[in-house]
């Protein structure tokens, strides 16, 4: 390990600059600002005291593009090439900060880094997972090994035995962070005890649920915690090949996956004899290719193996018979990030954190319709509230909090009476969702609940793999009687129809995906059914989003702008200039631009 | 088979030939695909065939994995691939007003591809940024934040480039 560490660059630069180099910050130009940084350095002659880095994403996506000056953590937000001058002059000349960009971190950000500044953990946020994402290069190895990087293997390789590593994860009482919530020392325990010429390791990268990113944030961030987990798995359970399968539809992620693998090798950290041991492994991508079932471990397997992705019953499981019909481990992304942190840090503080079924933190992608949206680590325990409103900031617009969707496709919809739930697997499930992979969308009054359940039934039938019948035929039908209720065609009956259609699906369903796919629509059946209800018997939809029930009229506010006419893609606005318009209703195709587009509340929609 | 379309066919060729050395080389059958739409932009019937002699694997389980993973087009695609996130952070905050704004513009559905060949109109999952919903991706690009009206734009710059 200490030669390790001699190799490492020392920074000797008097200011450190972090830019944020997520994908939301991209998008608001941060690779501009970064050439506009550096030529206004060079303009100074302070390209050599600078030290210019990019992190992954910092879970800041509202107040990009971000630029942190350290020593001090000063957080520039908002940034714009323009003013690049005059922070490089101000701050870095002169010594003052830039008071008009520094963000006042109200919510996540300043437990953020309050963490990392005191390396202690303080207010509701703790990042366990995502400890090193934003703080470090993730595309340079020196500086994950600066943060003990790769000592948690070290320490595995000199110190422990194999049966003691797994015994230590098992101790942790880590749970997969995937979804099912299965005990990860367990799954150690079974594949370590296989007898076989060979085993494989698997990080399962597929992150399929919409409206969920972390494990891509996790990896884009800090991709060498995720190779260390799965090192040392291969060390206790004698696996020699690890897999990480991933989604091509994360070409960043990939990138920097594959820039550490490629230095983990040149360090000795991959390939023979790893740091001076008997001990070989390597690790290998394989990319998936757009199914959500692959997110399954048997389809996840079989998709490895160059097939479609279709899952098979179990047992066999893969701890027996899994890649190649070899003894293989599956475990997330999250769960692989805890690991090197449990071997250092010990099984008795992790275990210290959470519930007492629930051990450590979990993160969470909030989005939707809150103030803050990014990744937000939680110790497991946290309230639903204190993640909306403490950390989220609540609802935008001063809009009524209408229901919150955890779990993606395969999760439920909880109203207000839920946000006092302390999260964990089972308290979840109590409630009626579920924990899945961390998707946690947050809705207003806005959103029509049969709309929305519609919406994900269309997802699942879309994914669903064709094997079972409940599942392909059942979440069809599903589909349709939703599609009809919300075209103000449903008829008496048919919420009892979708429940006991909905109960036949979970029952007879072979994989994760089908036994949950009608969760959707049973939680908002359980928690709206008057929306239900009045979509179907007074044909309303109070959010109004189910536009075929809806009729667009102009009224007397109208001043005859002509902003309705130009933007109606039918031509059924018809009216002079500065004389009042009319909506054509037979041409009308009830889409509400005309009612977005007016400013003086002069289109009624009813 | 025009010089260029051959050019590809070797470069794919070599690619099988270095996969066929490695350990269950069939199992590398969604790499090769990938390599293909990527040197093809999309993967013809021939394509396949080729893929199935280079490989040893029937044609008819190719195509099984070709139409079972949503990222391979089994169609011709445009210049500019436009997805759009249809993910549920997107879903909440209106994809559904962006995907018809955008159907009306280029005058195609879901899948199709614009008679100029300039756009293929396509639904993405999730693409991850839900931070700046509802988003959509042309090619390699993300832009969030978006309204009918700002999406609407973006496509008449693509046109103009």
């Amino acid at each position: 390990m200490d030669d390790l560490k001699k190799g490492m660059e020392v920074t000797e630069a008097k200011f450190k600059l972090t830019l944020c180099d997520g994908t939301a910050c991209i998008h608001k130009h941060s690779k501009e600002l970064l050439l506009a940084v550096e030529s206004e350095l060079d303009k100074h002659g302070l390209r050599q005291a600078v030290k210019i880095n990019l992190s992954g994403c910092l879970g800041m996506c509202k107040d990009g593009p971000i630029l942190i000056v350290n020593p001090g953590f000063v957080m520039y937000g908002g940034v714009r090439v323009e003013d690049v001058p005059e922070i490089v002059q101000s701050h870095l000349v002169d010594n003052k900060a830039v008071t008009r960009l520094i963000i006042s971190p109200d919510y996540l950000y300043n437990r953020f880094f309050r963490v990392f500044g005191d390396v202690d953990f303080f207010g509701r946020q703790m990042r366990i997972c995502l400890r090193n994402c934003g703080i470090i290069d993730p595309e340079n190895i020196d500086d994950y090994l600066a943060l003990r990087g790769y000592e948690a293997l070290a320490k595995a390789l000199e110190m422990m035995t194999p049966q003691e590593v797994v015994d230590e994860v098992k101790k942790s009482g880590l749970r997969g962070r995937g979804g099912a919530g299965f005990s990860t020392g367990l799954k150690w325990e079974f594949t370590a005890k296989q007898v076989s010429d060979r085993k494989y390791v698997i990080c399962n990268a597929d992150e399929g649920d919409p409206g969920a990113f972390m494990d891509r944030s996790a990896i884009e961030g800090d991709p060498h915690t995720v190779l260390e987990g799965m090192i040392i798995a291969g060390y206790a359970i004698g696996a020699s090949k690890g897999v990480v399968y991933i989604r091509a539809e994360y070409p960043l992620a990939i990138k920097r996956l594959e820039k550490a693998i490629a230095a983990a090798r040149e360090h000795n950290l991959l390939g023979s004899g790893i740091l001076g041991s008997n001990f070989d492994f390597d690790i290998e991508i394989r990319l998936g290719a757009g199914a959500f079932v692959c997110g399954e471990e048997t389809a996840l397997i079989h998709s490895i193996e160059g097939s479609r992705g279709m899952p098979r019953p179990r047992p066999p499981y893969p701890s027996v018979s899994g890649l190649f019909g070899k003894p293989t481990l599956i475990n997330n992304v999250e769960t692989w990030a805890n690991i090197p942190v449990i071997l250092l840090d010990g099984a008795d503080w992790f275990s210290s954190i959470g519930t007492e079924t629930s051990k450590g933190t979990k993160v969470f992608a909030l989005a939707g319709k809150v103030h803050n949206t990014g990744l937000v680590e939680v110790p497991m325990g946290t309230t639903l509230r204190e993640i909306i409103y403490d950390i989220g900031g609540g609802i935008p617009k001063g809009k009524m909090f209408k229901a919150v969707q955890t779990g993606g496709p395969s999760g439920g919809c909880l109203p207000e009476q839920y946000l006092d739930t302390q999260i964990d697997y089972e308290s979840l499930a109590k409630a009626g969702s579920i924990m899945g992979s961390g998707g946690m969308i947050v809705i207003d009054e806005d959103a029509c609940m049969v709309s929305l359940a519609r919406f994900f039934i269309e997802f699942t039938q879309d994914e669903s793999c064709g094997k079972c019948t409940p599942c392909r035929e059942g979440t069809k039908r599903m589909y349709d009687i939703l599609t009809r209720i919300t075209e103000g065609k449903g008829r008496p009956g048919d919420i009892e129809l979708l429940e006991r259609l909905g109960g036949m699906i979970k029952r007879a369903s072979l994989c994760g995906l089908g036994q949950s796919a009608p969760n959707p629509v049973l939680s908002t059946i359980k928690n709206f059914r008057e929306e239900y209800e009045e979509h179907i018997h007074a044909k309303t939809c109070r959010a109004g989003q189910c536009t075929a029930m809806l009729s667009f009229t102009v009224n007397e506010k109208c001043i005859g702008c002509g902003a309705c006419k130009r933007v109606c893609p039918v031509a059924a606005v018809e009216g002079a200039r500065r004389e009042k318009h009319r909506i054509l209703p037979d041409k009308c195709i009830r889409c509400g631009q005309c009612y977005e587009a007016c400013k003086f509340d002069a289109i009624t929609r009813a | 088979m025009t010089e260029l379309a051959q050019d590809k066919m070797t470069t794919l060729r070599e690619f099988m030939a270095e996969v066929a050395q490695r350990e269950y080389s069939e199992s590398y059958l969604i790499a090769v695909l990938h390599k293909a739409q990527e040197l093809f932009g999309y993967l013809p019937r021939e394509v396949m065939d080729v893929v199935a002699e280079g490989l040893e694997i029937p044609t008819a389980h190719i195509w099984g994995v070709a139409t079972f993973y949503h990222y391979f087009n089994l169609e011709p695609i445009g210049r500019h691939v436009v997805s759009v996130c249809m993910g549920t952070a997107c879903y909440v905050k209106g994809a559904n007003r962006v995907l018809d704004a955008l159907k009306r513009e280029l005058a195609v559905e879901v899948g199709q591809t614009t008679d100029d060949r300039l756009f293929t109109l396509q639904e993405a999952r999730c693409l991850g940024a839900c931070g700046i919903a509802p988003v959509i991706m042309i090619d390699d690009k993300i832009y969030g934040e978006l309204d009918s009206e700002k999406v609407i734009e973006i496509i008449r710059q693509h046109r103009r480039l």
